[in-house]
């Protein structure tokens, strides 16, 4: 590496992160309560999507790291999804 | 390439700069030639063990009813044969033998990017390794749910299935860690001039196969580990009476494992793109057309995993989704074979044993592949599914693609690791008897199949007899050929003749460096000038 990287960030935006994950947290188990049929792996997958998200962005500094890194990131994801949606439209039209 | 300074055979190279002394210097050794040997031969070991026992399973199929062995024994051999043959040779094969061996000398490079995580690799698989052999004689007794560890059986059955998912979940961990060495190694370490569109095409391929194993392979991990979980706590993950779903088993284990079978034939198939030109001495015909089929099998091969499942009780759509997806692979395939003919059209065709090998593979794997898609088109599939059929098609294209691939590349780079080369005549011969073993031998499997018979059946009725007897012929005279194909180049490169320089005459940079190579590959940083199939640049045409 010919640069070093380093970010601080304030504990401020840790504290928002950690709320915010609690608070999601709290919905899903809000929505447990409701069966919405086949969105309920949508909801559910969308919320841990979104968790995972702000946990790899910002306490795993993502969010600074170079274009090719979240571009391998995402791709992963994406194939990941694939997986789990083929999966996904059997069970549901079985 | 032009840079560099002339071929000599003179010295002993790496062999002659160990850090440790004796075994120390190999199994402590981060040099990548080093580990690639040390995968060369644990593998070439364990094919060997492999090849035995599928012996023994066409010797107790010789005639119906007890041969040699009871029916649990049986089970357990079969199962061992798959659980071998697919996790300790033919996965780690090509890419973590000649991967290691060839691919930083390739593209230019000193060693591959984590140079003590590919020893880490190294040591996991052989941790793997001892644990599967382990789990043979303790526990309740060797594993005999078969290689791919279907539930509800495994989950049930009282056989020392736990430690074998343990033995399979380190393994995967291996393999992810080459192909991640791979990935970076190629995006960070080529040398002066190799661009993308001059690395050869079994970088490519390699490189191709490296992202499959990091994508693919952790849920490999996750499936065996929640198998442990079911029998161990019982999570119920995969009982109906708890909720669970079997079928879900088969997904999760086919995700991997059938992104797996591109993990096993793409090096295969990079090994031929590389041969091909040089024992037709002629540039690749389609360069950027077989890396991006290399690419593209790697993508779609990724998405047609369900087709393993059509009689599992899938849904409908999802039967025609998976039928569909697989013949789309078959695309990138014939982009591969096409291309393959079309650069040896009125090429010079020298019938060296490299190339009789990776004609070998372009034949059996077409064939291979065409019977695949028997099984890839629902309706037919329901016919033959569970039969020989089967098993004769998947041994088409993994031993006849993936084994004579490998076998291609033993011929090929392993006279230049060693500095010395092995009977061309024998090695010939061999590859003939081994042809006529083979085809003798997954034939009459095919064959047997359409009649009817089920496949890892202990027992069958007399009406297939004669089919089986030929099938366990032909396993002896491929067998005969096998152990005449490694006498010879085990003689070869232990006490063969001195190689000369660049004896195959190719254009790529593995073959312009002294051999044995020294332990950091080039005296100095070589600079790219031309293409790996460019023979007139490199002064060889």
């Amino acid at each position: 590496m010919t640069e070093e990287h380093s970010h601080i960030v304030p504990y401020k935006t840790f504290l928002i992160i950690w709320f915010a994950l609690l608070i999601l947290t709290g919905i899903t188990i809000a929505v447990a309560q409701y069966n919405l049929g086949a969105l309920n792996i949508w909801v559910a997958l969308g919320i841990a999507t979104l968790k995972a998200g702000l946990v790899v962005s910002v306490f795993m500094h993502m969010q600074y790291e170079s274009y090719l890194f979240k571009l391998s990131l995402l791709s992963a994801l994406a194939i990941l999804a694939i997986f789990i949606g083929f999966t996904f439209f059997d069970v549901l039209y079985r | 390439m032009s840079e560099m300074t002339a071929p000599t055979t003179s010295d002993r190279g790496f062999f002659g700069e160990a850090k440790y002394p004796g075994i120390f210097g190999w199994i402590f050794s981060t040099d990548h030639k080093r580990i690639g040997l040390l995968y060369f031969w644990c593998i070439f070991f364990f094919f060997c063990v492999g090849a035995f026992l599928g012996l023994l399973i066409r010797l107790e199929l010789f005639a119906p009813g007890e041969t040699i062995m009871g029916a649990q024994t049986y089970n357990a051999v079969f199962t061992l044969h798959g659980v071998i043959m697919i996790f300790l040779f033919i996965i780690p094969g090509i890419p973590a033998a000649f991967g290691n061996l060839i691919l930083p000398i390739q593209i230019g490079a000193r060693d591959v990017a984590f140079p003590k995580l590919n020893l880490f690799s190294w040591w996991l698989y052989i941790t793997g390794a001892i644990l599967a052999v382990t789990s043979l004689f303790t526990g309740g007794g060797p594993p005999d749910t078969g290689w791919t560890f279907y539930v509800p059986f495994s989950a049930q059955t009282s056989t020392n299935v736990s430690l074998a998912a343990i033995a399979v979940f380190i393994l995967g961990f291996s393999s992810i860690l080459t192909g991640l060495n791979f990935v970076t190694t190629v995006h960070r370490l080529r040398a002066e001039g190799m661009g993308w569109f001059r690395l050869p095409l079994f970088t490519w391929a390699l490189y191709s196969t490296a992202w499959v194993q990091i994508l693919a392979t952790p849920v490999i991990g996750i499936t065996v580990a929640l198998l442990f979980a079911e029998r161990v706590i019982g999570t119920g993950l995969f009982d109906p009476t708890q909720g669970g779903d079997p079928i879900m088993f088969q997904h999760l284990f086919w995700i991997y494992s059938h992104p797996a079978v591109y993990i096993m034939v793409l090096p295969g198939m990079g090994v031929v793109s590389d041969i091909i030109p040089v024992f037709s001495r002629k540039p690749a015909f389609g360069y950027k057309a077989i890396l991006i089929s290399s690419l593209a099998i790697a993508f779609a091969g990724s998405l047609v995993w369900a087709h393993h499942m059509f009689t599992s009780g899938i849904s409908d759509l999802a039967v025609m989704v998976f039928s569909f997806l697989t013949f789309i692979v078959a695309i990138p395939s014939a982009i591969k074979v096409f291309n393959w003919l079309a650069t040896m059209y009125q090429g010079s065709i020298l019938l060296d044993p490299p190339m009789l090998f990776a004609l070998s593979f372009i034949l059996l794997f077409t064939i291979g592949g065409l019977t695949g898609l028997v099984l890839g088109s629902a309706a037919t599939d329901v016919h033959v599914h569970d039969t020989y059929f089967v098993v004769g098609h998947f041994h088409f294209v993994m031993f006849g693609g993936t084994g004579m691939a490998f076998f291609a590349a033993m011929h090929y780079w392993l006279p230049m690791i060693y500095g010395r080369m092995y009977d061309k005549t024998v090695a010939t011969v061999a590859w003939g008897v081994m042809m006529i073993g083979f085809l003798i031998l997954y034939i009459s499997m095919k064959v047997v199949g359409m009649q009817g018979m089920p496949r890892r059946y202990y027992d069958y009725v007399p009406e297939f007899t004669g089919l089986n007897q030929l099938a366990t012929v032909g396993s002896w005279i491929l067998a005969v050929g096998l152990v005449l194909l490694f006498a010879n180049i085990i003689r070869g490169l232990f006490w063969g003749d001195p190689l000369e320089a660049n004896p195959w005459g190719s254009a790529s940079l593995e073959w312009q460096v002294s051999s044995p190579p020294p332990t950091e590959n080039f005296d100095e940083d070589p600079v790219v000038t031309h293409g790996p199939y460019d023979f007139k640049q490199a002064g060889i045409l």
